[in-house]
C-alpha cells in the first residue's frame, strides 16, 4: 500500500489513558488491508435501568446524573426535559436561561478539561499535561483558570460541580437570585481573553493529515447554538423530532464491546459532539467567536477528526460569551418550579452535552413511578466513528515508527472525548471465548 | 532537604469518574500539588504509568465483576495507604440499588443476553473485599477534604476526617431547618457532614451523599419521619439512595421494606 512502510500492523492497548473510564483499542493490518479495528469496552456494568424501575420521577435526575461525573447536569437536563413533556409542563422562561446558564458552564469545565489536560499533550507529543507546564505555561495556566470558572458557574447555579442539586423536574428547589449570579460577572472579560488564547493555541497545534467520511448529526433550532432543544439534523440533509430518534438510529452489539453501539438508519456510522454540533450550527456562534475564525483561517465545516479540539475551544469562547449575556439578562422568576399533574405516559427528550446529543425516554405509572427507561449516551454513538476513522487512517499509519502509529491511534479515539462511563449505563457484554 | 515525592496512585472501578475528577477539579492546587506528589498511576491524567508499591492509593468505584475483586487485592498489596474515595468505594454506590433484586432478573432486565454478563451478586463497597486505611466519603468526594487528607499525609500526620451529621453544618451555616419549617424529608439528622450542607441551603433535603454519620441512628430519624406522614415504602426509598448499601441504612430499609410486605 505504502512505498516506503510496512505491509502489517498489530496495536494492542488494552487501557487507554486520558479518557474517562475504561477501554482499550485493537487493530490488525496484514497484506496492507485492516484485518479488525476494535474499541473495546471494559467498564465495569452498572445495570441503571433496572436501577431506575419503581423509582419516582422526582428521583430520576439526580439517579441518572451518576452516570458520569464529568456531565452530570446533562443526564439533570435530559431527563427533566423527558419528565415534563410527560406531566405537560414547561418551565418559567427564565428558568430555561438558568438552565442553560449552568450547561454553558459544564460545557466549559468538560471541554477544557479535554482540551487541555487530555487532548493536547498528544498533539505535542507528552504524555501529560503537568509535563507541558514548563514549555507552555501560559496555555495551562488559561485553561485551569477557564476550567475553574466553568466550574465556579456550576457551583453558583447548581451547588456544586459534580452532580449538582439545585435542578428538578419543572425547574430549580429554590429562586436563583439575580444578585448570586452577578459577581460571576467580575471576570467575564478577563475569561473571554483567556478563551481566545486557548482557541489560538488549539488552532495553530501540528494536526495530522486525515479527513472523515461520516454523517455529523446535532440538535438544531435555527435561533440559538443548540443545548436544551432543536430539532435533529444530519450532514446528509435529514431533519426529524427527537420522539423519532429511536426510529432512525439502529442498535447493534459489538462482542468485545460492554456498551451498546449506533448507526444511523442504512447502516451509515455517524459523528455526534462539537465537531458535529459545529459543523451543523457554526451560524449560530456568537459573532466575536466567527471573527476570531476566520482570522485564524479556521473554516467549517471541519472534516479533521483530530479538528475537534478547534471546535471544542470555540465552543468554550461561544459559552463565555452567551454567559455574559445570559447573567446580564436574567430576571428572577415568579416561582422556582412549576408541579405537573402525575399522570401516566411516555416522552423522549434530547439535550447536547459536551460529546454530543444524550437521548432519554422514559415511561411513568399514574403514581409517577418509572417503568421504563432508555438512555442513549453521545460516546456510545461515536464508536463506529472512531473506528471508521482509524480504519482510514491505516495507510498512514503503515508509513509511521510503530510507536508513532500507537500514539496516534489512541488520539484517534481522544478525538472524541469519550466518556466510556456514560457509554456502558446499561449494557456489557462480556464474552468468554474470543 | 528535599523530600522524596509521595507517590499516590488512583484506581477506578465500577463509578461515574467524577471522584477522580475532583482531582483534576483543583485548579488553583493541581501544579503546586505536582511539586510534593507523584501521580504514579492516575490513567485519566497521564499515559505514562509505574508499576507500585504506592505510598497512597485512592480507590474510586464499587467492586462489582470478578476482575475487579482480583484487581483491588493486588492494588492493596501495593499500597501503603489505601484510601476508599466517594460513595460507590466506601458504600456500594447507586449501583448497589441493584444488591435488593436478583442478579439474573437485573440481567434479563437489562441485557439480551444475560449469560454473557460476568457481575457479582453484590456491587460492594472496597472494605467488604479488602483492608481499607481510610474513608474520603461523598457523591462526589468533597475536593476540599481530599486536598487536605493529602497535606495531612504529606506532613507526616495521622489523617484526621470529621464523622458528625450533616445538622451540625448547617445550623453553623445558619440555614433555617428544612424539615422543620418546611415539613421537607431531610436525612441531614443522619448523615455525615462534608458537602457543605448545600441541599438545605439550597432548599431541598439531604438525600444522603456522604452516608450514615459516625453517631446516626437511622430508625429514630425513619420514624419521625412516619409521623409527619410518610409511607413506608417513601421513607425506605429515601434511604435507598446513593448510600443506601452502607450497613446503618441498610438495616433500616430492610425493616421498613419488611414491614411493608
Amino acid at each position: 500500500m505504502t512505498g516506503n512502510g510496512r505491509e502489517s500492523l498489530e496495536i494492542r492497548v488494552s487501557n487507554l489513558a486520558r479518557v474517562e473510564g475504561e477501554g482499550g483499542v485493537y487493530l490488525k493490518v496484514s497484506g496492507g488491508r485492516v484485518e479488525y479495528v476494535e474499541v473495546h469496552i471494559h467498564e465495569a456494568p452498572r445495570f441503571f435501568e433496572a436501577i431506575l424501575k419503581g423509582r419516582h420521577y422526582l428521583e430520576v435526575p439526580d439517579i441518572t446524573a451518576r452516570i458520569c461525573g464529568i456531565c452530570p447536569l446533562a443526564y439533570v437536563m435530559s431527563s427533566s426535559r423527558a419528565m415534563e413533556k410527560i406531566l405537560g409542563i414547561k418551565p418559567h422562561e427564565e428558568v430555561f436561561k438558568l438552565r442553560r446558564i449552568a450547561y454553558l458552564g459544564e460545557w466549559i469545565e468538560s471541554h477544557v478539561l479535554h482540551i487541555a489536560l487530555l487532548h493536547a499533550p498528544d498533539f505535542l507529543g507528552y504524555d501529560s499535561a503537568l509535563q507541558m507546564v514548563e514549555e507552555h505555561g501560559d496555555f495551562i495556566r488559561d485553561s485551569l483558570k477557564l476550567k475553574a470558572w466553568g466550574n465556579r458557574v456550576l457551583e453558583v447555579v447548581g451547588g456544586r460541580p459534580v452532580h449538582p442539586v439545585v435542578f428538578r423536574v419543572g425547574g430549580t428547589y429554590r429562586i436563583i437570585r439575580r444578585d448570586e449570579l452577578l459577581p460571576l460577572l467580575k471576570r467575564v472579560e478577563e475569561m473571554k481573553r483567556r478563551a481566545r488564547r486557548v482557541l489560538e493555541f488549539v488552532a495553530n497545534l501540528p494536526m495530522p493529515e486525515f479527513r472523515q467520511d461520516i454523517t455529523y448529526v446535532s440538535l438544531r433550532n435555527d435561533v440559538r447554538y443548540p443545548i436544551l432543544e432543536g430539532d435533529v439534523v444530519t450532514s446528509d440533509g435529514e431533519r426529524f423530532k427527537e420522539e423519532d430518534f429511536e426510529k432512525r438510529i439502529e442498535v447493534e452489539q459489538a462482542k468485545y464491546s460492554n456498551s451498546l453501539r449506533y448507526r444511523l438508519s442504512g447502516g451509515r456510522p455517524y459523528c455526534v459532539g462539537p465537531l458535529a454540533r459545529f459543523n451543523l450550527n457554526h451560524d449560530l456562534l456568537a459573532p466575536e467567536v466567527k471573527d476570531k475564525l476566520a482570522e485564524l483561517g479556521i473554516k467549517a465545516p471541519l472534516k479533521n477528526a483530530f479538528q475537534s479540539i478547534i471546535a471544542r475551544a470555540a465552543e468554550v469562547y461561544h459559552a463565555v460569551v452567551e454567559l455574559d449575556e445570559l447573567i446580564t439578562s436574567y430576571r428572577e422568576p415568579p416561582q422556582p418550579y412549576v408541579e405537573g399533574e402525575v399522570r401516566e405516559g411516555e416522552a423522549a427528550a434530547i439535550t447536547e452535552a459536551p460529546r454530543g446529543m444524550l437521548y432519554h425516554r422514559y415511561r411513568i405509572d399514574s403514581e409517577g413511578f418509572v417503568r421504563y427507561a432508555n438512555i442513549v449516551a453521545p460516546t456510545c454513538q461515536n464508536y463506529v466513528a472512531m473506528e471508521e476513522d482509524i480504519r482510514r487512517l491505516a495507510p498512514n499509519l503503515l508509513a509511521m515508527p510503530r510507536e508513532k502509529a500507537q500514539w496516534v491511534v489512541e488520539q484517534a479515539i481522544r478525538n472524541y472525548d469519550p466518556c466510556i462511563s456514560c457509554s456502558v449505563h446499561f449494557i456489557r457484554l462480556h464474552i468468554i471465548n474470543n | 532537604m528535599m523530600r522524596r515525592k509521595l507517590k499516590v496512585a488512583v484506581f477506578k472501578f465500577a463509578s461515574c469518574s467524577g471522584c477522580q475528577l475532583q482531582i483534576l477539579n483543583m485548579e488553583d492546587e493541581l501544579l503546586t500539588l505536582t511539586d510534593a506528589v507523584e501521580f504514579t498511576y492516575f490513567l485519566e491524567a497521564s499515559r505514562a504509568t509505574a508499576p507500585g508499591p504506592y505510598d497512597v492509593t485512592f480507590i474510586e468505584g464499587s467492586i462489582s465483576t470478578p476482575e475487579q475483586e482480583e484487581l483491588v487485592r493486588r492494588v492493596r498489596e501495593e499500597s501503603r495507604i489505601l484510601v476508599a474515595m466517594g460513595a460507590c468505594a466506601t458504600a456500594g454506590g447507586i449501583q448497589a440499588l441493584r444488591n435488593w433484586l436478583r442478579l439474573d432478573d437485573v440481567k434479563r432486565a437489562v441485557y439480551p443476553n444475560p449469560e454473557w454478563v460476568k457481575a457479582l451478586e453484590h456491587s460492594k463497597p472496597v472494605a467488604e473485599v479488602v483492608k481499607v486505611d481510610y474513608e474520603l466519603r461523598g457523591c462526589p468526594v468533597s475536593k476540599e477534604r481530599l486536598l487536605s487528607f493529602i497535606k495531612q499525609v504529606l506532613v507526616g500526620r495521622k489523617p484526621y476526617l470529621r464523622r458528625e451529621a450533616l445538622c451540625m453544618d448547617c445550623r453553623r451555616k445558619g440555614n433555617v431547618c428544612v424539615m422543620v419549617a418546611k415539613g421537607i424529608p431531610c436525612l441531614g439528622p443522619v448523615v455525615q457532614e462534608g458537602c457543605g450542607a448545600i441541599c438545605p441551603t439550597f432548599g431541598r433535603g439531604c438525600y444522603g451523599c456522604f452516608g450514615p454519620s459516625i453517631d446516626a441512628r437511622p430508625e429514630a430519624l425513619a420514624s419521625r419521619l412516619r409521623e409527619i406522614g410518610m409511607k413506608d415504602r417513601d421513607v425506605a426509598r429515601l434511604f435507598k439512595g446513593f448510600t443506601g448499601w452502607s450497613e446503618k441504612f441498610r438495616k433500616v430499609i430492610d425493616e421498613l421494606e419488611g414491614g411493608a410486605r
